[in-house]
């Protein structure tokens, strides 16, 4: 096989587009439009929020929230520039695009321990 | 030999809407990831304490950020629906000969999704 | 009351005279009951018999007659001219492949590519015809009836984007031949067409915008073989990861 590790990618990738569409579009109303517009005041309140979020089966799911989107965006990105065009360099590109998403992950991982 | 071979543009995605709205189904994925990255900003603000916390939230208050959320708050819905609706393509259930129509199981999959969604909400209220 | 007519401007390319193609146009009558092909044979049989194009059974089955009709790989023995009338209607070769003449492409890419997957039943072991037949229960082939129904007429290679940025791109129709021997009772050949479509060129450089689907005239639904290809690969060698002791 000329690409052996693609499946790990592409299962990444499924993995990721399903938490991003079942997941995604309430976090976004809740933390980016909700909270900052002052909605549910006492919900998003720091006290509170802290709690919440430092409790260990929470850190486990914003891990599974944050990280696996961003597998999903890097293989799709990658795909994204192929087919806009971009054919040299598309190893530079795999490891760029997957990259940025360990690294994201890991800064993921490095952010829920310090709660 | 002297067969003539037709270029393809940079910008064939927009010579039709069904490629058009694939390229904007590929591209859902960046504001997404950004969103996800402002996430775990709030979490780091959340660990660095009160101040930080409120200083980021009055942060996204600001109106481009909230430009940006409904922005990622379409590209997200847009996602998700495209997802689901291909979900039938990927995992054909069969019950002997006759195959569960498409519309079934994305039909469940967007019931589940309305489910998934209340209970985080709720969760994030009341829990 | 005279006679309507509808305009057609049609690719033309003759190598031995034309260092670019360009388009030419003609008048034809307008019937409500004529398809695009029936067009084209009037402008053969009665205005230029210069017109080069393939076509034979012009009832939909045989795949020879695909062309660009207003930009979209369809039949043209089945696209009427009516969905179109009074606005003139352009045609050109199928998209994606090298024009040889005219309307005609060079197909020697899609052939290469359907024999590449090995569209034959590949059983375990031989059987002799006096062991008797196969036999094969109604669900065993609803599995991979659909993909079975391709009748190779490439509209899907002209719709697919990938496959135009990237020739060596396998495609839809040699995939989801490759997926209707896969999933056959009678085949057990997967793993050495594993060897052409679990590649970069194969199923993984799909990413799935499904025109193909849309465009193919017998349901095959191309893009749903393909997605299952993937996973059927993902699983695969999730499997061998986990277990790398197990033979495939």
């Amino acid at each position: 096989m000329t690409r052996s590790r693609e499946p790990l990618w592409w299962l990444l990738f499924a993995a990721g587009g399903t938490v991003a569409a079942f997941l995604v579009p309430i976090h976004i109303a809740l933390s980016g439009i909700a909270a900052p517009a002052g909605l549910l005041q006492e919900t998003f309140a720091y006290d509170r929020m802290r709690a919440l979020v430092s409790h260990p089966v929470s850190r486990f799911y914003l891990f599974v929230l944050i990280a696996l989107p961003l597998f999903h965006w890097a293989h799709r990105f990658r795909f994204t520039l192929i087919d806009l065009g971009v054919h040299s360099a598309r190893r530079l590109i795999a490891v760029l695009c997957y990259g940025t998403a360990v690294a994201g992950a890991l800064a993921t991982v490095a952010v829920l321990l310090t709660l | 030999m002297s067969a003539y071979r037709r270029a393809m543009p940079s910008t064939w995605w927009l010579r039709n809407r069904a490629y058009f709205l694939f390229m904007v189904r590929e591209l859902t994925s960046v504001p997404i990831a950004v969103y996800l990255i402002l996430l775990l900003l709030m979490v780091r603000k959340l660990a660095a304490g009160q101040e930080a916390y409120e200083a980021y939230l009055r942060f996204l208050a600001t109106p481009g950020m909230v430009a940006f959320h409904l922005l990622a708050l379409a590209a997200a819905l847009f996602h998700a629906a495209t997802w689901i609706n291909i979900t039938p393509k990927v995992l054909v259930v069969r019950v002997g000969e006759h195959r569960v129509p498409p519309a079934l199981v994305a039909g469940v999959n967007y019931a589940a999704w309305i489910v998934v969604s209340l209970l985080i909400a709720w969760i994030v209220m009341r829990g | 009351m005279p006679q309507p007519t509808i305009t057609l401007n049609i690719f033309r390319y003759r190598p031995e005279q034309d260092q670019e193609p360009g388009f030419q146009t003609y008048e034809v009558p307008y019937r409500r009951d004529w398809v695009v092909l029936d067009a084209i044979n009037y402008i053969k049989d009665t205005l230029d018999g210069s017109l080069s194009y393939r076509w034979s059974c012009r009832m939909g089955i045989c795949g020879s007659c695909g062309m660009m009709i207003n930009g979209v790989p369809k039949l043209s023995c089945a696209t009427f001219l009516k969905e179109y009338y009074p606005a003139p209607v352009r045609v050109e070769p199928l998209a994606n492949f090298p024009v040889e003449r005219d309307l005609v492409i060079v197909l020697d890419d899609f052939m290469q590519k359907l024999t590449s997957i090995k569209p034959w039943i590949i059983p375990k072991e031989a059987k002799l015809l006096s062991a008797g037949e196969y036999r094969q229960t109604p669900a065993e082939l609803a599995r991979y009836k659909q993909f079975s129904m391709c009748i190779n007429c490439m509209l899907c290679y002209a719709a697919c984007p990938v496959y135009g940025l990237e020739p060596r791109f396998l495609g839809p129709a040699a995939i989801a031949l490759a997926q209707r021997y896969n999933l056959d009772s009678r085949d057990q050949g997967r793993s050495q067409r594993q060897e052409v479509l679990a590649t970069e060129e194969g199923i993984w450089d799909c990413t799935l915008v499904g025109e193909c689907t849309t465009v193919c005239p017998a349901h095959v639904d191309p893009a749903g073989a393909i997605q299952q290809a993937k996973l059927a690969t993902a699983l695969d060698w999730v499997k061998g990861v986990l277990m790398p002791w197990g033979k495939r």
